[in-house]
C-alpha cells in the first residue's frame, strides 16, 4: 500500500539543486553541449532513440545529458516526452535492401555480391585503451587519412544474403501478409500475441536483458543453432502516405541497423527441410541489441517448429512481459517511495504473531509445570 | 478544385522529387539558397509548422509483413501562396523554420510563373550536395571492403 506523504519540499527543491550540480561536475571543465553528445556518443544515442522508441538524435543527446548518462533514465525521459506529441502518420515500411550502407558484414558467405563492409566498427580492435583519447585526440590530418585510395566506383548491387538462400528453397520464406501490424502502444499485448507484437516489444526492449537471453540460446537453453546471415548499418529513405496528397513522399532518411539470423533447419509442415530464420531491427547503429533481437525473435517462434517450450528464451510472455526497461525500472524504484503505513502494518503484524507465540509458549510451559 | 490539385502524373513525380530533396538537405542550406527567391512573397498560414510522430515501419526479414519499429519526430505545415497554390511539407525532425520554409517552396514550385527558376537555383544544387554527401561517405564505406580468404590447415 502506497499512502500519499506530505511535506519535504525544500528538501526536493535542494536536492533536484544538488542533482543540476553534480550532472554539471566541476566548473573549471567546459559544460558538454547536446550536439556534442549527438556526434560524439552516437552509440549511447542510438540505444536511447530505440528503446525510447524515438527516432530523434538531439532529443536522445539532451536526455543523455539530463540524466547525467544514465541510459534508463534518459530512455525513460524520451518515452515521457513521446507521449506529449501526437502521431500524425505511420510511415510506409523502410526498404532496408535500398539502404545506404555503411556496414555490411556476413558470417555465412565469404564473397557476396557487393562485398563485406566493415565500416565503423569495434570489431578487430585489440580492446586496449587508447591512451591518445586522454591526451589531445586524433589531429583532423589523421582523421582525414582515411579516405584516401582506391575510390571502388563500380559498386555492386548488395543482395540479400538470405534471399539468395530463399531462392535456392533452402530458407523458410519471409511473406508479406499484406495485414495492418499490431501496435503495442495501442493494444497492450495478448498472448500469445502476433509476431509482429513480438518484434515491436523487442525493438523497445532492454539491450542488456535481450542480450542475456539470446547469450542463454547459445549456451543451450532454446537452442537454434544461429549463424549470423547479414548485419547491415546504413541509412534509409522514411516516407508516408499524407491523405491529404494521396501519393507518397520522403521526409528525410534515418540510420537503422539490421541483422538477419540464420537458424538451424528444421522439419515445416508439408514436411519439407528449410533453414529458419529470426530478424533483428533498431535505430542507429545498434548491432549487439539487433543479434540478440533475431536470436529472440527465432527462440519465439517455437511453436512454429514444433519445438517444446522449456527454457526461458522460449517463454514469450514472460520475456514480453519483462523486456521493457521503463517499466521494469519504474516498477522496481517504487520500492524507494514511501511505505510507512504498509510496513507499519508487516511490523505490527510480526510483533503480534510472535507475542502470541510466546504467550503460548509460556502457557505451555506453565501448564507442564503445574 | 485549387490548381494545385490538378496534377498529373509526371508533375506528380516531379513534386515527389522537390518535396523529397527539401526534406534531405540541411535547414540551413536550404533556408539560406531560397531566402532571396522567397522575399517579396505573401502567404496565407493554412496551418502553422506543428510538430509530432509518424510511427515508423519496419519488414520482418527486411521483405515480409510490416511491423512497427518506433516513432520519429516529424515536423508539417501548409501555406497558400498569393497565387492560391497551397504548399505542403512534411519533414522529420522538429525544425519549424525548415517545414515552413518548405511548404512555401512547394506553394512556388507549384506555379509555373517561378517552378523553372526554383530548380534551377535551387532544388538542382541541393539534390546535388546530397548526391555528393552520399558518393563521399560510399567512398568512405568503400574503403573498409574486405576480402577474406581462408587457408587449408594441415597436410592433405
Amino acid at each position: 500500500m502506497y499512502v500519499a506523504v506530505k511535506g519535504g519540499e525544500t528538501a526536493i527543491n535542494n536536492a533536484h539543486k544538488l542533482l543540476d550540480k553534480t550532472r554539471r561536475g566541476s566548473l573549471d571543465i567546459p559544460e558538454l553541449s547536446v550536439a556534442q553528445i549527438s556526434e560524439q556518443l552516437p552509440l549511447a544515442v542510438a540505444r536511447v532513440m530505440t528503446e525510447g522508441s524515438i527516432y530523434d538524435p538531439q532529443l536522445a543527446a539532451l536526455a543523455i545529458k539530463q540524466s547525467a548518462g544514465d541510459l534508463v533514465e534518459a530512455i525513460f525521459l524520451l518515452r515521457a516526452y513521446r507521449t506529449t506529441l501526437s502521431r500524425f502518420y505511420c510511415s510506409d515500411p523502410i526498404d532496408t535492401t535500398q539502404m545506404q550502407v555503411e556496414r555490411r558484414i556476413s558470417a555465412t558467405f565469404k564473397d557476396l555480391p557487393g562485398g563485406q563492409l566493415l565500416g565503423s566498427t569495434f570489431d578487430y580492435t585489440h580492446r586496449l585503451l587508447d591512451f591518445t583519447l586522454l591526451a589531445d585526440g586524433r589531429t583532423p590530418e589523421e582523421l582525414e587519412t582515411i579516405t584516401s585510395t582506391n575510390q571502388e566506383d563500380d559498386a555492386e548491387a548488395m543482395t540479400r544474403v538470405l534471399h539468395m538462400l530463399e531462392r535456392e528453397n533452402l530458407m523458410v520464406e519471409e511473406v508479406d501478409e499484406q495485414t495492418t501490424p499490431t501496435d503495442i502502444t495501442q493494444d497492450p499485448p495478448a498472448y500469445p500475441c502476433h509476431r509482429s507484437a513480438r518484434l515491436q516489444a523487442l525493438a523497445r526492449g532492454d539491450e542488456g536483458f535481450l542480450l542475456a537471453l539470446g547469450y542463454s540460446t547459445q549456451r543451450g537453453y532454446g537452442r537454434n543453432h544461429p549463424f549470423a546471415g547479414e548485419i547491415r548499418t546504413g541509412d534509409v529513405t522514411i516516407s508516408i502516405t499524407p491523405d491529404e496528397l494521396g501519393f507518397s513522399i520522403d521526409i528525410g532518411t534515418l540510420q537503422v541497423t539490421e541483422c538477419e539470423m540464420i537458424n538451424g533447419f528444421s522439419k515445416l509442415e508439408n514436411d519439407d527441410i528449410k533453414f529458419t530464420r529470426g530478424y533483428g531491427l533498431a535505430f542507429g547503429q545498434n548491432e549487439r541489441k539487433t543479434l540478440s533481437m533475431a536470436l529472440i525473435d527465432r527462440a519465439l517462434q517455437a511453436e512454429k517448429y514444433g519445438e517444446e517450450r522449456v527454457s526461458p528464451a522460449q517463454q514469450e510472455e514472460f520475456i514480453l512481459s519483462h523486456c521493457d526497461n521503463v517499466e521494469a525500472a519504474g516498477f522496481v524504484s517504487h520500492l524507494k517511495l514511501p511505505h510507512y503505513v504498509d510496513f507499519q502494518s508487516e511490523l505490527e503484524l510480526l510483533r503480534r504473531l510472535r507475542k502470541e507465540r510466546m504467550d503460548n509458549e509460556q502457557q505451555g510451559t506453565s501448564g507442564e509445570q503445574a | 478544385m485549387m490548381p494545385s490539385e490538378n496534377l498529373n502524373e509526371s508533375n506528380q513525380q516531379a513534386r515527389q522529387h522537390w518535396m523529397s530533396v527539401i526534406a534531405k538537405s540541411s535547414s540551413e542550406a536550404l533556408i539560406d539558397l531560397s531566402d532571396t527567391y522567397i522575399n517579396g512573397h505573401r502567404f496565407e498560414t493554412i496551418r502553422a509548422a506543428e510538430v509530432g510522430l509518424t510511427q515508423v515501419r519496419g519488414r520482418m526479414g527486411g521483405t515480409g509483413s510490416q511491423f512497427n519499429l518506433g516513432d520519429m519526430t516529424m515536423t508539417r505545415c501548409v501555406v497558400r501562396s498569393s497565387n492560391g497554390y497551397y504548399g505542403h511539407s512534411y519533414i522529420a525532425g522538429r525544425n519549424k523554420e525548415h517545414a515552413t520554409r518548405a511548404a512555401q517552396l512547394d506553394a512556388m514550385l507549384q506555379d509555373q510563373t517561378y517552378q523553372q527558376d526554383l530548380i534551377t537555383n535551387i532544388i538542382q544544387p541541393l539534390a546535388n550536395h546530397l548526391a555528393e554527401q552520399k558518393k563521399r561517405k560510399a567512398d568512405e564505406v568503400a574503403q573498409t571492403k574486405v576480402n577474406f580468404f581462408t587457408l587449408v590447415r594441415g597436410e592433405d
